[in-house]
């Protein structure tokens, strides 16, 4: 079904409710992704643009209106099937890196893999997956903690590509890289949009921004 | 190669990165545990020694008259104004109704009192029992020395040759000086054998005179303490103890008949509350251990929160999560509860050998299943100890969970 895009979003609402009065954080954002698209999500602090990421990446459901991800109604779904879409369908890549502490590079790479499967991979698509962003299985078996920033974003990149997700999603992926580095992963991440895949980036850095092929600037809630 | 469980991976992982928080939280598994088992050990190992020491004695029925309903009742011959409104002995009247009901049993009568003696330079309190000379011959053994053939001879019970350093011609002086029946010096002839707790005549700390000595200083002639009954074949106990509680308690209860069953009820009861209450102290050592487990395990919640956040942003379900905790409780527990387990064997059979006596009954079921009964007790406390902060774990929003520094 080509037709269904893989993100669509209809007049989403995100409200939170507080004593000084409500927080529209999202307010009537309409959009839509097609599969193979890199797409940079771009906007001040406070804009909105964390409360948009936590709805395509399944993290939360709409006060109203309808979020699909290819072409399913995350608002319809149980908490056990979002989790398990965010699982089988989104890839995310963090600004923190966000690996697991107690697991090596290896074994944060084959968790979510083991996760979905329930059985351990014996194919060597793990170590695969790790030597394509240019992780040796010597490197591989070290903690996070012991790793550099730069090799934790690309173990932190094939773990959110193991289970070949059709949503890469990244936030503020070089946030916590420097400048060379930084460069790295966006080759990286415009490298797996050639190849397909469909990318979407929260960013406030220009320069990461012309990667994408559109940007879409969010100001107070709303598509600007 | 079967690898393990991701989660159960995880849950080890968290142990062991925090190996000292979590040996700690086992520490008061082990010490409950320990004392969960050792004192079941204790009192089973009790309960099994008195019911070998008073199985040997199964065969007897102890006949005591029966002072339970209302003291109003003079009896025939005896004096309204006795010194002590002390009525409760058996006449001989009813000693022959008792023999001629019992059968072929052997019937004897005893005679007993509480008394002080005297030997060397020490004094103390003993029973002083008094029978027929037949019946001393067939139901006491000596080790050494001979029957009392003069009423100034008397043989002893073992636990007081061992307390004062009598031996066969030794010399004790019964009674006080300053008493009616006076002092009387008598000499020891023989030293019984050990009999252990029994209910019929308890001689290891007894002195046995002759029935005339007994009388002499007492008075109360015929006036017997208790009439055993030694039935001869152990499945016909029953019989015989309806046939003289029909022959002798007809109008009224004039006797209480009772065998070892009854005392050895009593013992248990006794031993049951013991144990209860011990048992419930070492509950509360059980108790402290749940409180520090939980509180581990909140703290491992609580440091792992942003752990927790990434886990489910990437797709681990509620479950997997409550799971996580759940066993990383269970580890504690039962890595807890096996070490409680073997520290229980070791400190179960010295405490056992040290406070029963013989470690004779260790290994019987009865004792040795309150050490996998102490695990099971501990390794589940842990778990439940670990289930609130597991659910707590689960419950996050994951959103929020990320954003924790």
């Amino acid at each position: 079904m080509d037709s269904t895009p893989v993100i669509a979003l209809v007049d989403v609402r995100k409200i939170y409710p507080l004593l000084s009065g409500d927080v529209h954080a999202l307010d009537g954002v309409s959009l839509r992704i097609e599969k193979g698209e890199f797409v940079a999500i771009m906007g001040p602090s406070g804009s909105g643009k964390s409360t948009l990421m936590n709805q395509i990446g399944c993290l939360d459901v709409p006060t109203s209106g309808t979020v699909r991800i290819e072409g399913q109604d995350i608002g319809l779904l149980s908490d056990f099937d979002l989790t398990a879409l965010r699982r089988d369908s989104i890839g995310y890549i963090f600004q923190k890196f966000n690996l697991i502490p107690l697991l090596t590079a290896y074994e944060n790479v084959e968790y979510p893999l083991v996760l979905k499967d329930r059985t351990y991979d014996t194919s060597g698509r793990v170590q695969a997956l790790l030597d394509s962003v240019g992780i040796d299985a010597a490197l591989a078996a070290h903690r996070p903690a012991e790793l550099s920033g730069g090799q934790q974003q690309r173990v932190a990149v094939a773990r959110a590509l193991v289970n070949e997700p059709a949503i890469l999603l990244c936030d503020e992926p070089t946030g916590n890289l420097d400048s060379k580095t930084s460069t790295q992963i966006m080759e990286m991440l415009a490298r797996l949009n050639r190849e397909g895949r469909t990318v979407i980036m929260v960013t406030h850095d220009e320069s990461t921004a012309k990667y994408a092929d559109r940007t879409i600037r969010i100001q107070d809630g709303r598509i600007a | 190669m079967k690898k393990p469980d991701i989660i159960f991976q995880l849950s080890v992982r968290s142990v062991r990165l925090n190996l000292l928080r979590s040996v700690l939280a086992a520490l008061g598994i082990v010490i409950g545990v320990v004392a969960i088992a050792s004192i079941g050990m204790i009192s089973a190992n009790m309960t099994l020694s008195v019911t070998e020491e008073l199985s040997a004695t199964a065969n007897i029925l102890v006949v005591t008259a029966d002072s339970g309903g209302g003291g109003g009742e003079p009896g025939p011959g005896s004096g309204g104004s006795s010194s002590d409104d002390d009525e409760d002995y058996l006449t001989s009247d009813q000693f022959d109704d008792i023999r001629k009901a019992a059968g072929s049993s052997f019937v004897y009568y005893l005679y007993s009192e509480s008394d002080r003696i005297e030997t060397g330079d020490s004094s103390g309190h003993a029973t002083i029992y008094a029978m027929e000379d037949e019946a001393m011959t067939e139901i006491l053994t000596l080790t050494e020395g001979s029957f009392p053939s003069t009423t100034s001879q008397v043989v002893i019970g073992p636990d007081l040759v061992e307390r004062y350093g009598i031996e066969v011609g030794s010399k004790v002086s019964i009674g006080d000086e300053d008493d009616d029946e006076g002092e009387t010096t008598v000499r020891v002839t023989g030293i019984l054998e050990e009999r252990g707790m029994s209910m019929d005549i308890n001689s290891d700390s007894a002195i046995i005179t002759t029935e005339k000595f007994f009388t002499g200083r007492y008075d109360g002639e015929d006036e017997y303490s208790q009439v055993n009954v030694v039935v001869d074949d152990i499945d016909e106990i029953d019989t015989v103890k309806e046939s003289i509680e029909d022959s002798l308690n007809k109008k009224e209860n004039e006797v209480k008949v009772e065998d070892s069953s009854r005392m050895l009820d009593s013992i248990s009861s006794t031993l049951g509350t013991i144990t209860s209450f011990a048992l419930a102290i070492a509950g509360i050592s059980l108790l402290v251990a749940a409180v520090s487990i939980f509180n581990v395990m909140m703290m491992s919640v609580t440091e792992r929160i942003r752990e927790i956040g990434i886990l489910r942003s990437i797709g681990t379900q509620k479950n997997e999560i409550l799971r996580m905790f759940v066993y990383e409780a269970a580890i504690i527990g039962v890595v807890g509860a096996g070490i409680g387990a073997i520290l229980s064997l070791i400190i179960g059979y010295v405490v056992v050998f040290g406070m029963v006596g013989t470690t004779e009954y260790f290994f019987a079921w009865d004792s040795i299943i309150n050490v996998p009964e102490g695990m099971i007790i501990g390794a589940v406390i842990c778990v439940v100890s670990g289930v609130y902060p597991a659910w707590r774990a689960s419950k996050l929003d994951p959103i929020d969970a990320l954003r924790a520094e």
